[in-house]
């Protein structure tokens, strides 16, 4: 039941978002409003068991915060070394690459998504595979340093700094 | 004015990001390699660009035309449709890449190799 409230609530804040200006109810126009309610009552009711998997971790608004922030603040200013990274290779040409194993030690599937995909967008790595097992992740990196090598798996610091441990204040 | 200042430099910093991401597919020699350029600079160029669109969007909404905010609010979501999904597709273009058998060129390290190794070995047992 929470379940269905939660996605129904979700989608019509969604719809109102896409529907601004249409009207001069506030922002919206009168029909705008009702056909969304009509629309995400029907869309909360089957994808009820979709959206909310398992529990409602995620609708902890502090969660949401520390989401906000990391975008912002840490996983902005490495986006940003990444490319002028990629634009020093692109114009010298200079590579070094490999493919590397870490294992992060997340748990949970938002988790490792969130940081494979920070990953692929911060300085010289891409996530290529995961190990499904053991949360484990392959990362093609395109200037791998010497000395991270006398250890495997690779230790994470040298692939993406501290960003396991704001995802896990996130999603675990 | 000053506003208008700020919303051509966004484009010109998004331009010169995809611009770079051009360059870099012609000049890297692999796919993996490819891709770093293909999704680091497109997204990061991408989020200038539709930045842009945003902030004339505001401009709009400011002078008393409704449909500005139609513009910022669905440049929104398109911006984070892509921050989304362009990570995931280059994902799933490594992954495909790497399954079908290709190496990463002068690559000195490759430990994803000996994991498909044990991958294939435990299907042939699967089917005897």
């Amino acid at each position: 039941m929470l379940a269905f409230v939660v996605t129904t609530a979700l989608c019509f804040i969604t719809y109102l978002l896409l529907t601004t200006g249409s009207g001069t109810l506030g922002l919206w126009s009168l029909e705008e409003i009702l056909f969304g309610a009509i629309l995400s009552l029907i869309v909360g009711f089957l994808a009820r068991t979709i959206l909310v998997k398992d529990n409602f971790r995620m609708a902890n608004p502090v969660r949401w915060v520390i989401f906000m922030a990391y975008v912002i603040g840490p996983f902005f200013i490495s986006m940003a070394k990444a490319n002028i990274d990629v634009a020093y290779r692109v114009i010298t040409g200079r590579i070094n690459p490999g493919i590397v194993k870490i294992s992060p030690d997340l748990k949970t599937d938002l988790g490792i998504t969130m940081l494979a995909n920070s990953i692929t967008l911060t300085p010289g790595t891409l996530s290529v595979d995961i190990d499904e097992d053991k949360n484990d992740l392959y990362i093609h990196w395109i200037n791998v340093k010497k000395e991270a090598l006398e250890k495997k798996p690779v230790d994470c610091k040298y692939i993406c700094g501290k960003f396991p441990n704001w995802i896990r204040r996130i999603a675990e | 004015m000053i506003f208008d200042l700020i919303i051509y430099i966004l484009l010109a910093i998004g331009v010169f990001f995809n611009l770079l991401a051009g360059i870099g597919l012609l000049r890297f020699p692999d796919v993996y390699t490819r891709l770093h350029a293909g999704t680091k600079c497109t997204t990061f160029g991408s989020i200038f660009l539709v930045g842009a669109v945003i902030l004339i969007g505001l401009k709009m909404w400011y002078t008393g035309a409704t449909d500005g905010s139609v513009l910022a609010i669905h440049s929104i979501f398109v911006l984070i449709a892509i921050l989304l999904t362009n990570p995931t597709g280059a994902h799933a273009i490594a992954r495909a890449a790497h399954r079908s058998g290709v190496a990463p060129v002068r690559a000195i390290v490759d430990d994803l190799q000996n994991k498909t190794v044990k991958k294939t070995v435990k299907k042939k047992e699967a089917e005897k």
